[in-house]
């Protein structure tokens, strides 16, 4: 067996790195495709990397290693540094996986796009970005990885730049996560404060109980605002549906398997803080239930094909925060993995159907689709099955445990878990439906819009992530906790949220969810497997709620009205009268008062030497009587 | 070496000046070739110079006028070590994008090298009367460089930079002359002294020191700008011509914060260490309200001349937070913002060369048509926002952390600078760059290879820098505990050690919020 060393992983970020600076130089002169198969053999290449350095975890025999690359600014401890462990191999490969297989689908999504080099170059440092995000062995150098994801998020969501709207959700995604950075700066500056390092070493080494008071509970809270923004959560999520701006690939990776969950790796990554911070993980938890619960009620009214599956990421990722706020760490971290296959199958699925339809997102104009598209139709029925959380498709068993242990810690965690088991009912909901109006009844397809199956790049992709979708949550059932296993040598020390002890009430509950899941199915059968009047009709039958939920809320209107707007014109009032009338004006003012001054004393200078001599002589005297009276210098 | 490097560019422009005026195609490229003189002189200056040493360095002294204990003494250390390249390499990228200036070139060129020298003279200089002196040199050119070759206003905003800087400048030559009278009164043989290292050993009381501290203080704030002493440096970087901005911005405002950092922490540290409040309050208020109001800015030139207000903000917030990180970030923020600051304005200058404008709203959808200067830009932005990997985010994280132990609230407010920043920048981007391509805008030409040349190796700085600040960090670190040091010694202050704070919560729960 080949063992790497620690020291050689710092190859799996090199590799896309590369991969993005060459592609940034000679990218124009590759040309299509081999732009494309340049980064993705980078993409392929760090996995593979990955993939021999993480067989010792496998093997149960590996233990957490780390390697410095350099020194950054040693003043406030923080390096360049790599750790390997469980948790952050398990990540890579997550990244690094699910990141190739999309490279491969871009090479035929992106097909014919004039900028198709530079679509490579930044997706490859996306994945750079995202490795140092996970790889990082200190909070400094996660934040690097953070922002740049960031970047990387901004670049590639306003890809098509000259659509003034994909321009502004750029800019409004970066925002709004620099809100949510705010309070992740915060927390390093705790953390700091606290333990006079950022090294993850430094800070779980001194175990977080040696902490007093409220210390933990906010840098619990300020690194899960970070989380929130990144992550899209309440009241931070507004960015992700407008992210759907950018190509679909983009949305897959980025909005759906890795970048949103980074929020997520961070809270676990920091369990011995949140150890010590009962009610940060709380907060985290009870917010997640929220996001999942509003989520998808905005899934349900939407009819674009994209936002249907960006809100349903949100719920999703709603059912993350709420698995790592009750300390069910492996929960939400197998989660993490499950959601990674299925959302990313769904959305290259969706991807294909749009590629299909000649760009049209509108679930109006679609169905029937079918017979023109039968590997995205079967493929993306797989990843419907397994987000709604049928056994024994991957959702079920993540979705599950975390269903279970909520309902295990009792209190107001039982109402989290109802909250949960809700948006299990409109998960399926949302998502049979989406499939009924995408796929089956007849077609509404526009004039000259001739569907067909996508090329064999696009497809095979689709092929692979639907059988991980079917077969990924095997790693962790009841019946054998793999995943807990593995990621044993991460938690060492932190108590982990488990389900219950007794085997009838894990059953029941199980039971409990998947009946959810049938009923939200049966009830999208129902409504949407007839003609489109008699749909209409159903969700005319909500009424008005039905017009909230498809406007999500007005949430956006919302803070046009609070935030924005008042914010402008504080800015530009600030500009025109505080800087101009108020600040300015007190500095010409006084310039006019010494020009007014100035013409008073003209006549004092008279040019006579002798009167000159008189004030000089006073002000001398003046001066030492002065200095007389206050007793000497 | 470090008179040479003084006085380089002083005999450039000699050289230049001695060139017939009628060869003015000979000015510009003379003055550029004798401009790089320098920054190998300082090349050599920044490799040569002697890593963990926090005292001053190539020290040089000669008597000057021994009566009033003047003298011309120069010596380098971590804190002016970085300022010196900075300001040696601003200067050839200056004027390699000067072309647009077209009349009296001669003069123009004979300027700028004349302030290069005043610049590098007042960074050097250990002499008080010499800094002063320097410190009042640049006045001059700079006057000229924005009231002759400006925009429409230039006159006024010349001559409103000039008074406002030369009030505080009068302020500040008054509290030298009073160190140098207290030097005759304290030393033995009663002679006066300007000499720097001699003035640190005064015993000044707690009240001189404060009226002392105020009146270099107020000089450097004017100069930093800090709010609200701000209001000249839109003005003047509005009317002045793109050398003129890179330079006021890159390498002028340097001078405010330098001698803050310079000479109020380490002649008055007693009044330093009471006034903290103060200065923080103000470099607080100044990071929140210049962001405000660039957000604000229809003028991208004006945009990027508050966004220095805000970011000088981190700066002298950095300085008084009186700890090791704190200072190490204000250094390195320094010649960060002097680095990305300097490239914006320069890009701005393009754009205006093009375009004969400066208004956001009469750009639009560029980066279809410059891609290149549209990277230029956004790469700019995004170090000036502070993206972690390149400069500017080492200087504000620096700043930021290490301000927290000691200033918890300020630091926290501050923070909220970086949100502010992503907006303004990235709102600008959006305006100028992406959208439609709108029609005024369909011939705009990408960046010459000269131009790329010119932005190319500060790009490659704010990319090293940002990834490797040691190769800075490493050669001020010395220089900033020993100031640190010598306020511990002198005052009862004694530096936060971070790890203490880990009760901070627990004593009051009821801020835990």
């Amino acid at each position: 067996m080949i063992e790497l060393p620690a020291e050689a992983l710092w190859l799996v970020i090199a590799f896309p790195l590369l991969g993005a600076v060459l592609l940034h130089f000679v990218g124009g002169r590759l040309g299509e495709p081999r732009a494309g198969f340049l980064a993705a053999a980078a993409s392929v290449a760090s996995f593979a990397v990955a993939a021999v350095a993480a067989v010792p975890f496998l093997a149960g025999e590996g233990h957490p290693s780390g390697s410095l690359l350099w020194e950054w600014m040693p003043a406030v401890g923080a390096s360049f540094e790599i750790i390997w462990d469980p948790l952050s191999a398990l990540m890579t490969l997550v990244v690094t996986g699910v990141g190739s297989l999309i490279h491969v689908y871009s090479v035929g999504y992106m097909h014919g796009d004039p900028r198709f080099a530079r679509f490579f170059t930044y997706l490859n440092l996306f994945t750079a970005s995202m490795l140092i995000l996970v790889l990082a062995g200190n909070y400094a150098m996660l934040f690097v990885g953070w922002e740049l994801v960031g970047l990387c998020s901004y670049l590639l969501i306003s890809f098509w730049f000259d659509r003034p709207s994909a321009a502004s959700a750029g800019m409004k995604a970066f925002v709004v996560n620099r809100v949510g950075d705010f309070g992740f700066l915060i927390a390093l500056m705790l953390i700091f404060g606290a333990f006079g390092t950022l090294s993850y070493a430094g800070v779980f080494g001194r175990a977080a109980e040696e902490l007093g008071g409220w210390t933990p509970t906010v840098i619990g809270l300020m690194l899960a605002t970070g989380a929130i923004g990144k992550s899209a959560q309440i009241p931070l999520y507004v960015w992700l549906p407008d992210a759907m701006e950018g190509p679909t690939p983009v949305s897959a990776l980025i909005h759906a398997a890795t970048m949103v969950t980074a929020g997520v790796y961070v809270i676990a990554r920091s369990a011995p803080i949140f150890e010590a911070a009962p009610v940060a993980s709380g907060v985290v938890a009870t917010v997640g239930a929220l996001t999942a619960l509003w989520a998808a009620t905005i899934a349900v009214g939407q009819s674009d094909i994209k936002r249907v599956l960006a809100y349903s990421t949100i719920s999703q990722l709603g059912y993350m925060f709420l698995a790592v706020g009750a300390t069910a760490y492996v929960a939400g971290i197998f989660h993490l993995m499950t959601h990674a296959f299925f959302k990313a199958l769904l959305f290259l699925a969706a991807g294909s159907v749009i590629h299909a339809m000649g760009g049209r997102q509108d679930m109006g104009e679609m169905g029937g689709l079918r017979r023109a598209m039968p590997v995205t139709f079967v493929t993306m029925t797989v990843g419907v099955v397994a987000i709604a959380g049928f056994p024994p498709l991957a959702g079920f068993w993540s979705k599950d445990e975390i269903l279970s242990v909520v309902f295990d810690r009792g209190g107001w965690f039982t109402v989290l878990w109802l909250m949960g088991l809700i948006t299990a009912l409109l998960t399926a909901f949302y998502m049979f439906r989406q499939l009924v109006l995408v796929f089956l009844g007849k077609s509404r397809w526009p004039e000259g819009v001739t569907p067909h199956e996508s090329p064999r790049s696009m497809t095979l992709p689709l092929v692979i992530l639907a059988v991980l979708s079917v077969l990924a949550g095997l790693v962790n059932t009841p019946f054998r906790l793999g995943l807990e296993h593995f990621l044993e040598p991460s938690f060492e020390g932190v108590k982990l949220g488990h389900p219950p002890d007794s085997v009838v009430l894990v059953v029941v509950l199980a039971v409990l969810s998947v009946a959810a899941g049938l009923v939200g199915a049966a009830m999208a059968f129902f409504a949407y497997h007839r003609p489109p009047e008699a749909w209409r009709r159903f969700q005319a039958g909500f009424g008005r709620i039905w017009g909230w939920w498809e406007n999500a809320y007005r949430v956006d209107d919302a803070y046009g009205a609070i935030l924005v707007s008042p914010g402008r014109r504080l800015a530009e009032r600030t500009a025109s009268t505080v800087d101009l009338k108020v600040v300015d004006g007190a500095v010409n003012g006084v310039a006019w008062l010494v020009r007014a001054a100035g013409r008073r004393i003209r006549p004092a200078q008279s040019g006579l030497i002798r009167q000159y001599g008189l004030w000089l002589g006073l002000g001398m005297v003046a001066l030492l009587i002065w200095i007389v009276v206050r007793g000497g210098v | 070496m470090l008179t040479l490097l003084v006085l380089t560019p002083l005999l450039g422009a000699v050289a230049v000046a001695l060139v017939p005026a009628r060869r003015r195609e000979l000015h510009l490229p003379l003055g550029m070739a004798l401009s790089v003189a320098p920054l190998g002189v300082a090349g050599a200056l920044f490799f040569s110079f002697e890593k963990g040493r926090g005292s001053f360095q190539m020290v040089e002294k000669m008597v000057w006028w021994e009566p009033w204990g003047i003298s011309w003494h120069l010596g380098v250390d971590g804190i002016s070590l970085g300022l010196v390249v900075l300001t040696t390499l601003l200067f050839p990228l200056s004027l390699a994008v000067s072309d647009s200036i077209s009349g009296r070139r001669k003069a123009f060129v004979v300027a700028m090298l004349f302030l290069e020298t005043g610049l590098l003279g007042t960074f050097l200089s250990l002499d008080l009367l010499l800094f002063f002196v320097f410190f009042e040199v640049i006045l001059v050119p700079m006057y000229l460089i924005i009231g002759i070759w400006g925009g429409k206003r230039r006159v006024y905003a010349a001559v409103k930079f000039f008074i406002y800087t030369a009030f505080g400048s009068a302020l500040l030559l008054a509290a030298v002359i009073a160190l140098a009278v207290m030097h005759s009164s304290q030393a033995a043989d009663g002679t006066l002294s300007f000499d720097y290292l001699a003035l640190l050993d005064l015993d000044i009381s707690s009240t001189a020191q404060t009226w002392l501290f105020g009146a270099f203080a107020l000089a450097f704030a004017i100069k930093v700008p800090l709010f609200p002493f701000h209001t000249w440096l839109p003005d003047a970087h509005v009317e002045a011509p793109t050398a003129g901005s890179v330079l006021l911005a890159g390498v002028l405002l340097k001078l405010g914060t330098y001698g803050l950092l310079r000479f109020n922490l380490t002649l008055f540290p007693e009044a330093a260490v009471s006034l903290v409040p103060v200065l923080a309050f103000l470099a607080v208020v100044g990071i929140i309200y210049g962001a405000v109001v660039a957000i604000a800015q229809s003028d991208l030139k004006k945009l990027v001349a508050y966004s220095s207000v805000s970011h000088l903000g981190f700066v002298v917030l950095g300085i008084f937070a009186l700890t090791s990180a704190g200072l190490q970030g204000a250094v390195i923020q320094n010649v960060n913002h002097g680095l990305t600051t300097g490239a914006l304005f320069l890009l701005v200058g393009m754009l205006y060369d093009r375009r004969h404008t400066k208004r956001i709203s009469d750009f639009g959808g560029l980066a279809g048509r410059v891609p290149l200067m549209a990277g230029f830009f956004l790469f700019m932005a995004f170090a000036s926002i502070g993206l972690p990997g390149l400069n500017g985010f080492v200087g504000e994280f620096l700043v930021l952390v290490g301000s927290f132990p000691s200033l918890p609230a300020f630091a926290v407010v501050a923070a909220f600078g970086v949100v502010l920043a992503a907006v303004y920048m990235l709102w600008a981007y959006q305006r100028v760059f992406t959208g439609p391509l709108t029609s005024a805008n369909r011939n705009l030409v990408d960046l010459s290879a000269k131009e790329t040349a010119v932005l190319a190796p500060l790009a490659v700085l704010v990319l090293l820098l940002g990834l490797y600040p040691g190769i800075l960090l490493d050669r001020t670190a010395p220089s900033v505990e020993a100031i640190l040091d010598r306020i511990e010694q002198t005052t009862d202050y004694q530096a936060p050690s971070p790890g203490r704070l880990a009760d901070v919560f627990a004593s009051q729960p009821e801020d835990g919020g």
